[in-house]
């Protein structure tokens, strides 16, 4: 009896403290609300006295440097910039608890369409901000209806990275399909060019033509992700759209066979693939055992940390067999958008925009982000001083000087990443000889219909509450 | 004159406990009900969509799957855990030469954490089937597998401490008494240790269920899910829901509430079975 007594007693402080601290919630939360408003009426032109920048940065590879600049920037002003880095693969996770503190990012970054749905919310129209107006084009923003979300910042591109060196030694060979590189402009070539090399592995003292596709977290995305972008990217070309409710899956049979190159040509057995990682794939290609690498620019610096040199380094465009594909360049693109969270006191936001804009505007921190951090950005700001330069970025720009046609980052459009993941799967039994092809298949035309409506139904209600709030 | 001070100091001492208790737990615990019936981004931001959480979620055939997976586990390292370290305690109460070492080598690998353990048990296994062309997240059969034989390997010194302390307890006059009766050997282990260590039984299958139940850093560790989601257990499922969806948070917050009902009834019932099983000496 005593023990219910007790019991009851607790439950009942339980609820008291849950009230209380829900209250102190929803006090802070409608506070914030209220200052958004201010500062939205306010505009621009509102004061950043006493403002503060919190920026969580999504990119590892560029924490310490993020660190740095915004350490000139107090030093330089006075004002406050924290800046923090979520671990690799846990931005959203970090993104999420973050943003429920009191002190919230008030720059965070956001990687398309799709992921903007959930935080829209929170993005500060950037329309009158120098980020915004320095931009060079409409597609390098995130656009929701009239008002301007987000802002890429960089630009990156990928394609199959090859190994300049051991390429040439192959082309030097006795019977070589190709002679050199400029050949090699569709998949026919292409494949058998890569089974060729295979077929001589020994003789160039390599372990295969592709590195491992490995199908682990750290690497798989290049694969559910990026190469899937191709199959998206010449349908929606042939249908005239750049996005859509329910793929048809045209140019799946294309995403077969660039697939079964892959595995079939690698340094390691497709049963081996399920354990393999990004580290393993950049591994081998940093020690010359694979020619080819799918990968992108930002891989630069982990094959020159692998001891390649700039001569080294090439890259491909990606070819499925479509028509028309001896004019296709590289995938050019980004996934990067800064964001400014509306929900932040007007002060934070004004100093959040007035950083935004000294990063992009300033020597210091144009000097960073193109020279140190290496980013191609689409600012106007940056003239032939602050270009980002290494043989990648060079490899990209010499296709598109060529005259070819950028592959657009069709895969943004995606519907979840629930959808990437099945399909990564898939993918994955099939090379395994576990799963047939036609999961595949279902993964990415059924697939994309299921989680098309699934992220819809949430994102129409999530539209909808504010005018019932 | 004691009772009036335990009055008076009574509160004093139990208040940061009881502090520490509703922020670190209590309160956490209620706005987690509160969130399974909301649609949210942030927890502070939250929308209430009533039962729609709930709805969706067994729409949802992993976490089905999850379910009767985790189960499935449970079930199996329960039997294994308790089995071996049972049999590794009454070997060890035998008075054998380097008892002591061996308690000690036994109990060790409980010192390491999870998630290292995960790592470590993934690059030994991986290494075992690279002989036979496979990895551990080729099927979700050779991740179950080996995420038994991880368990077993952390917990089995673990209990092993629990049932050496019990044995020890059962009264030297007892087994003793017992043979001079005639009993055999099978005898004196089923009708008078058994039922003598019943209480360390009941701690012992309650930590290890309660614990399969919950595993979460070995399996993320380990297989991660793959391949397709297939070697995910409940825990990681609802993380994977919570943080990996857009849209799927409401859903992932209401399968963690049922998750804990399940693993509240589970627990409850079988401390109150084995409870029942106890002799009081």
């Amino acid at each position: 009896m005593k023990d219910l007594k007790k019991c009851i007693a607790l439950a009942m402080v339980a609820s008291l403290a849950v009230c209380a601290f829900a209250g102190c919630d929803k006090g802070g939360s409608t506070t914030g609300g209220g200052d958004t408003t201010a500062s939205q009426s306010g505009g621009n032109s509102g004061s950043s006295e006493g403002g503060k920048v919190y920026y969580l940065n999504f990119k590892p590879e560029q924490a310490e440097q993020w660190v740095k600049l915004a350490k000139t920037y107090t030093d330089k002003t006075g004002v406050e910039v924290k800046v923090d880095t979520a671990a690799s693969g846990t931005y959203e996770a970090t993104l999420k608890a973050e943003m429920a503190k009191e002190s919230a990012p008030t720059l965070f970054q956001v990687n398309g369409p799709v992921e903007l749905a959930a935080w829209k919310d929170y993005c500060y129209n950037l329309k009158d901000s120098s980020v915004y107006t320095n931009l060079k084009s409409d597609d390098f923003a995130l656009i929701s209806g009239d008002e301007v979300k987000g802002v890429a910042y960089v630009i990156e591109t990928y394609g199959i990275i090859y190994n300049k060196t051991l390429l040439n030694k192959y082309f030097e060979t006795d019977g070589a399909v190709a002679k050199s590189v400029d050949e090699i402009n569709n998949f026919n070539t292409f494949k058998a060019v890569v089974e060729d090399i295979q077929a001589k592995k020994d003789d160039l003292g390599i372990q295969g033509a592709f590195t491992s596709s490995g199908m682990d977290s750290s690497s798989d995305w290049r694969f559910k992700t990026h190469l899937a972008n191709l199959p998206i990217y010449y349908e929606y070309k042939a249908d005239g759209i750049d996005s859509t409710d329910a793929i048809k899956g045209t140019y799946l049979d294309n995403y077969r066979a660039i697939w079964d190159l892959y595995i079939n040509n690698g340094t390691c057995d497709p049963k081996m693939i399920s354990g393999k990682t990004g580290d393993d794939a950049s591994a081998e290609f940093g020690l010359g055992e694979a020619v080819f690498y799918q990968n992108g620019t930002w891989a630069y610096q982990s094959c020159i940390d692998a001891g390649m040199t700039d001569d080294d380094l090439g890259m491909l465009p990606i070819y499925i067999g479509a028509e028309g594909e001896e004019n296709q360049g590289l995938c050019t693109g980004s996934e990067n958008f800064w964001c400014v969270n509306s929900k932040a006191s007007e002060a934070d936001i004004n100093a959040t925009l007035e950083f935004l804009n000294w990063v992009i505007t300033s020597d210091e921190g144009r000097d960073m982000l193109a020279n140190q951090m290496g980013f191609v950005t689409p600012f106007k700001t940056f003239d032939e001083k602050y270009q980002a330069d290494n043989a990648l970025i060079k490899a990209a720009n010499e296709y598109i000087e060529a005259g070819k046609t950028a592959v657009s980052w069709n895969f943004s459009t995606i519907p979840s990443e629930k959808w990437k993941d099945n399909v990564g799967s898939a993918l994955l039994e099939y090379a395994q000889g576990t799963g047939e092809w036609s999961a595949v298949e279902k993964a990415f035309v059924d697939g994309w219909k299921t989680e098309y409506q699934a992220s819809h139904s949430g994102a129409d209600e999530a539209a909808a509450t504010p005018d019932n709030a | 004159m004691n009772k009036k001070v335990l009055r008076i100091y009574f509160p004093l001492f139990a208040l940061p406990t009881l502090i520490a208790f509703i922020i670190g737990f209590i309160v956490p615990f209620g706005m987690g009900i509160y969130l399974s019936f909301c649609k949210f981004t942030t927890v502070a931001d939250a929308k209430w969509v009533g039962m729609q959480n709930f709805k969706d979620m067994f729409k949802d055939p992993e976490f089905i799957h999850a379910l009767w997976y985790t189960a499935l586990f449970a079930v199996v390292s329960v039997i294994t855990i308790n089995f071996f370290g049972f049999s590794i305690a009454m070997l060890l109460t035998k008075g054998i030469k380097g008892t002591n070492l061996f308690r000690t080598v036994f109990f060790m690998p409980n010192l390491i954490g999870g998630i290292v353990l995960g790592y470590i048990w993934q690059l030994i296994l991986n290494g075992i089937l690279a002989n036979f062309g496979a990895t551990l997240t080729f099927s979700e059969k050779y991740g179950f597998w080996g995420m038994i034989i991880l368990m077993n390997w952390q917990q089995i010194g673990y209990v092993m401490i629990i049932y050496i302390a019990g044995i020890q307890n059962v009264p030297g006059e007892l087994l003793e008494a017992a043979r001079i009766d005639g009993a055999t050997n099978s005898q004196v282990l089923f009708k008078v240790m058994l039922p003598m260590v019943m209480p360390s039984i009941t701690i012992c299958t309650f930590l290890t269920l309660t614990n399969s139940f919950k595993l979460y850093d070995q399996n993320l560790a380990l297989t991660n899910g793959l391949p397709s989601n297939k070697s995910e257990l409940l825990a990681l499922n609802i993380y994977n829901t919570f943080y990996g969806r857009v849209g799927f948070e409401g859903v992932g917050q209401a399968k963690a509430v049922v998750f804990f009902f399940i693993v509240g009834a589970i627990a409850v019932a079988q401390l109150f079975f084995t409870h029942r099983k106890e002799v009081q000496q």
